[in-house]
This record gives C-alpha cells, sequence and structure tokens, in this order.
C-alpha cells in the first residue's frame, strides 16, 4: 500500500513539496496539544464520579463544609451502612437482579427464535410479520406508558413482577440483529441436520444457537444494562416500596431522605456498582455491540 | 396458526410432501408466535388502546373507558399553552444539546483513534457515565448542582464568582439539564464515531500525508465525508432520543418539570396530566402526537438513508 501511495504524490503533489517540511513540524505539535487536550476532558468527565465517591466517604457534616473540599478528615463507610438501614436498597437490588434476569432471558429465547425462523423457515405470513417486526423497532415504548398503564391496571397486575417483566421483553431490534446474524451464517448446517430428520427445534438449539454465541451475547449484555437501567416503567408500574428497582428506588432517595449528602452519594455509588462490573467484565462485547447494531 | 395449515390438508395431493411442509409451516409459526404475543400485547394492544382512549374521558381512578367525547381531548390538547411549552422545550432541549452531542464525540474519537496507547482510558471517562442508570447521573448532578456547599458551585466561588443558580433560575434550569445529558450520553455516539473511524481505509491518510496535507486538512477532506453516515445515523438516533427525554428532567427537578414549569418536557407533561390528574384519555391523546412526531422523523431518516444508499 505505501508503496502505491508513494508513487502518486509526484503527479499532483510536486509543487506542494516544499511545503511539506513546514507544515510537518506545527503539525507533530498540535497532535500533541490536541492529545493533552482530550486528556484534559477525560478527566473532567470522571470528576463527578470521582467527588460522588470522595463524598460517600465522608462523614456527614464534612460534606457541608465551605470551601468545598476533595480532603476526607475522617474516613468512613457509616453512608453505606446507613443507606442498607434507613432505605430497602437490599431488596431493591433483588428486584433488579430478579427483573433484569428474566427479562434478559426471554428476550434472547424469544428473539433468537423469531430470528432463526424469519431466517431459515418458510411459512405463511412471513413477510408480513418480518414487516412487523421492522416498523415495530421505530415504535417508541416510552409514548405507550400511559395506555401500557391502563392496560396492567384493567387487569390488576400493577406492583407485580408480571407488569415489570413481560413488557419489557418484546424488543423487535434484537430480532433483527439475530435475523441478520442467522443470514450470515451458512445454511448447509441446517439442510444437512434436516435431510437427516432432526425437528427444526434441534436444529435451532443444536447449530443455530451455539453458532449465534457473538449475538447472543451482545443482546444478552445490552438488554441487561438496558432493563437493569431502566426508570420509567419500573416507576409507573412499581409503587410499593418493595416491588421498586433500583433505579426506582435511588429516584426516591433522591427527594426522599431530605439532605444527608452522604447517603444520596453511597446509594450514587451503590447504584452504579453493577453497572461498573457489567462494564469492566465486558467492555468489548458492549463496544462491539454499540458500533455493530447501531450501524446496521 | 391451525388456520394456516388448514387449506394444505385439504388438498394433498397437489403438494409434494405435504406432511414434511406442513410441519415446516407449523414449526415456523410456532417460532415466532411467543415474541410476536409479547409484541401484540406490550406495543401494539397500548398503540389501539390509545386511540380508542384517546376519544373517551378514560379515568385512572373509574374502571372502563368513560363516555365518548369525540376529538374534545385533541382540541383541549392544541389549545393549552403548557402543551405547547412542555413540546417547545422538548425541541429546544434537542436543538440545544444536539450539535455538542455530534460534535464533541466526534472530535474526541478522531483525537483518540490514532493513539497507540491508552484508548482503554478514554472508552472508560466517555463511555463509563453511559451505562449508569439515570437515577445515579441525578443523585450525583443533584450533589454537583447544589448551592453552597456543591462542588460547581464551589468552584465558581474559589474564583470569586456568585452562584448562578443552576436548579432554581427559570432560564438555566433546562441548559443545566443539557449539561447533565451531555456528560451521560456522550459515550454512545462516541464509540460509534470511533468504530466509523476504524473502517476507514489507512492509505487514504498516507497518501494525504505524503502530499502534505496538514492533519486539520486530513480530518476535513477525508475523515468527515467518509463518516457521513455515521453522522446521519448519530444525529437521527439522538433526535429520537432526545424527544423521549424524561428520566433526568423528572429526577433532577424532583418531579417539578423545574421553577415554574420552565423545564417539563413532552413525556413529562403526559406523564403530569396522564397519571397525576389521572385523566389517561387527554394523556394518550398527547402521548399520540408525540408518537407521531417521532415516528415522521423516523420515516424521514430512513428515506434519507435510502437516498444516501442509493447515491454512493
Amino acid at each position: 500500500m505505501s508503496s502505491h501511495a508513494a508513487e502518486t504524490p509526484s503527479r499532483p503533489a510536486a509543487p506542494k513539496a516544499r511545503d511539506r517540511q513546514l507544515v510537518q513540524r506545527p503539525d507533530v505539535l498540535f497532535r500533541r496539544c490536541v492529545t493533552g487536550v482530550v486528556i484534559a476532558l477525560a478527566l473532567l468527565w470522571l470528576v463527578p464520579v470521582a467527588w460522588a465517591l470522595d463524598t460517600s466517604l465522608k462523614a456527614e457534616p464534612d460534606t457541608i463544609k465551605i470551601p468545598v473540599s476533595w480532603a476526607i478528615p475522617h474516613l468512613t463507610l457509616s453512608a453505606y451502612s446507613l443507606d442498607f438501614s434507613a432505605t430497602d436498597i437490599g431488596r431493591w437490588y433483588i428486584n433488579s437482579a430478579i427483573v433484569a434476569v428474566i427479562v434478559t432471558v426471554l428476550t434472547v429465547f424469544t428473539a433468537s427464535m423469531a430470528g432463526y425462523a424469519l431466517s431459515r423457515q418458510r411459512f405463511r405470513g412471513k413477510p408480513l410479520v418480518y414487516a412487523a417486526i421492522l416498523a415495530g423497532i421505530m415504535i417508541p415504548p416510552q409514548a405507550l406508558m400511559v395506555p401500557l398503564f391502563r392496560e396492567f391496571q384493567s387487569v390488576h397486575l400493577i406492583n407485580t413482577y408480571w407488569a415489570l417483566i413481560l413488557p419489557q421483553v418484546p424488543a423487535p431490534i434484537a430480532v433483527f440483529i439475530f435475523k441478520k446474524f442467522f443470514d450470515g451464517q451458512p445454511i448447509e448446517l441446517d439442510q444437512a441436520a434436516r435431510v437427516d430428520g432432526a425437528s427444526w427445534w434441534t436444529c435451532y438449539r443444536r447449530i443455530g444457537l451455539p453458532l449465534a454465541r457473538s449475538a447472543v451475547s451482545a443482546v444478552a449484555i445490552f438488554t441487561f444494562v438496558w432493563t437493569w437501567n431502566n426508570f420509567l416503567w419500573p416507576f409507573l408500574s412499581a409503587t410499593n416500596q418493595n416491588m421498586m428497582t433500583i433505579p426506582v428506588g435511588l429516584g426516591t432517595v433522591i427527594s426522599g431522605t431530605g439532605i444527608i449528602n452522604a447517603l444520596q452519594m453511597a446509594s450514587a455509588v451503590l447504584g452504579a456498582l453493577p453497572l461498573v462490573m457489567v462494564f469492566l467484565l465486558g467492555q468489548r462485547q458492549i463496544v462491539e455491540g454499540v458500533a455493530g447494531t447501531g450501524l446496521k | 396458526m391451525s388456520t394456516a395449515a388448514l387449506p394444505r390438508t385439504a388438498r394433498p395431493v397437489s403438494r409434494p410432501r405435504p406432511g414434511r411442509l406442513r410441519a415446516g409451516e407449523l414449526a415456523g409459526a410456532g417460532f415466532v408466535a411467543p415474541f410476536l404475543v409479547l409484541y401484540a400485547l406490550f406495543l401494539i394492544l397500548p398503540l389501539v388502546l390509545a386511540v380508542i382512549m384517546s376519544l373517551f374521558n378514560t379515568s385512572l381512578v373509574i374502571p372502563g373507558l368513560g363516555t365518548f367525547v369525540g376529538l374534545k381531548n385533541y382540541g383541549e390538547l392544541f389549545s393549552d399553552d403548557y402543551f405547547w411549552q412542555a413540546m417547545w422545550h422538548t425541541v429546544l432541549f434537542t436543538l440545544v444539546s444536539t450539535p455538542f452531542l455530534i460534535v464533541l464525540p466526534l472530535l474526541f474519537a478522531i483525537a483518540v483513534h490514532r493513539l497507540s496507547h491508552g484508548r482503554w482510558f478514554f472508552r472508560l471517562a466517555f463511555f463509563l457515565p453511559y451505562i449508569l442508570p439515570s437515577a445515579v447521573i441525578a443523585l450525583i448532578w443533584t450533589f454537583m448542582y447544589e448551592p453552597a456547599y456543591g462542588l460547581l458551585d464551589g468552584i465558581l466561588h474559589f474564583f470569586g464568582l456568585g452562584a448562578p443558580g443552576w436548579l432554581s433560575s427559570t432560564t438555566l434550569t433546562l441548559y443545566s439539564i443539557v449539561i447533565v445529558t451531555i456528560w451521560w450520553t456522550i459515550g454512545f455516539n462516541f464509540v460509534l464515531f470511533v468504530a466509523g473511524l476504524q473502517d476507514i481505509p489507512r492509505d487514504l491518510y498516507e497518501a494525504a500525508e505524503l502530499d502534505g496535507a496538514s492533519w486539520w486538512a486530513q480530518v476535513r477532506r477525508i475523515t468527515i465525508p467518509m463518516l457521513g453516515r455515521t453522522i446521519t445515523l448519530v444525529a437521527v438516533l439522538q433526535v429520537i432520543a432526545s424527544l423521549k427525554i424524561f428520566d433526568q428532567v423528572y429526577l433532577i427537578t424532583q418531579g417539578g418539570g423545574g421553577p415554574n414549569f420552565s423545564a417539563r418536557v413532552a413525556l413529562e407533561y403526559i406523564y403530569d396530566y396522564g397519571f397525576t390528574s389521572g385523566r389517561v384519555g387527554y394523556g394518550s391523546a398527547a402521548s399520540l402526537v408525540l408518537f407521531v412526531v417521532i415516528l415522521v422523523i423516523s420515516f424521514a431518516w430512513l428515506a434519507l438513508v435510502r437516498r444516501q444508499e442509493k447515491g454512493v
């Protein structure tokens, strides 16, 4: 490549050859400056999180000192223990975990089966089903919260796991991702298995799903993070303290406990912790997932 | 499912392997059924209900639809200044935040993507906030914006400046939320841009370098044109996400929509009327208006992408 590129400039860039040296040096300097600025900005980006962590380790009287200071005169975890005794955060953790895990499992299964069928099988109304799913990607569920609430209210399921879990499962985009993925896989394995008399279910379980590991992990991580963080629907459908998920419960801490700064920041840190762990463990899948699904 | 299979069994001879085909058909329908049932119950049915209820004076506390009122809900909605105010805040929020949320991550990505070391650090710094729940963001920033002992006013105080009233001024509150949102969501666009940059062939830059093109010229002549599709994608995803803004506004203003509703956005208006006031019918009408706006923008984007793809 470089040898090819080295030949080309002789034609159009002959008069520019002189400028090159002039341009090069300030350019290197410029690039270093750019790198310096972006490092400074990245550090700046971490300040709010660092400040929350810092405050959460202070004793309450030290959080309202003026002037504001990063120093921690008395390092203490009392805000964290207060958090567990004064709020239902333990319960919210359990609810969030139950909801996020079940939604993730159900989403991966229903979406991958639908994607597999749309990619591999022939059935009546398939174009219609596919069109409905593509159209569904455009539906903003947040704009349909009022009727959805009414739906659950009329069957008396508000404040149940049913209400928290089921509406979060159908994600048309996940079906689309799986269909695209299966479209890219060779069909011969499935055909051979079919000829040998394997059922579609066997083909899906033994061939389709194991091959789709990367799509499964991307969809699973995203669904998990999104469900764990979802605020609006759980906020509406779980009004009971002991049905709340972490985001909804923390929402009550913002206004509920008055001005206990260390406690609020400890809550923020505790709320962030599981996601930081997911992020550190699944960084690559998350980043590739954003890039892959966003661009397709 | 069974209806789809019935005509087949009626004339088994006309098909080569009727049993086999029927099994396939049933399996296909069976595979999509679990998803489709949930999809119909929780995305399509609410949409249908919204259309129906918007024509009734349905109430949260009374079972049933209530009485038919025709288009009265829509009439009231369109003549309510508070509705237009909330729509305007949503549009204003979108107009102010979108340029920052495109230009900043684009510049960050360009600055970072050619570094050989430490890219993980930038990914951590810029992307980490994005995966935190809105309630954590709200907790952190409510404290950042705290008058007196908040970090921001502390810094301003250090430089001898007064407190601007981040969350108490009617003019500033919405912009304070814009700042939070930029900080929170920039990572998503950053990652999209970094991925887009990696798809640009390296030899384009090498050739430009040999031609003596400056860094800025390379960015302007190679990077930005080659990223055209990514930039469109980011812009549209950003606009759609901004129209649905609710969490951070609701949480940071603690449900009040800011001083004198100066930061109340469309979804918060829907929440206030559909839930707090219990007017489900009226709230449904407002939901549908927002729904249509978002849908129109999504379709406009699709059309744009189609045209871009044909053009290339």
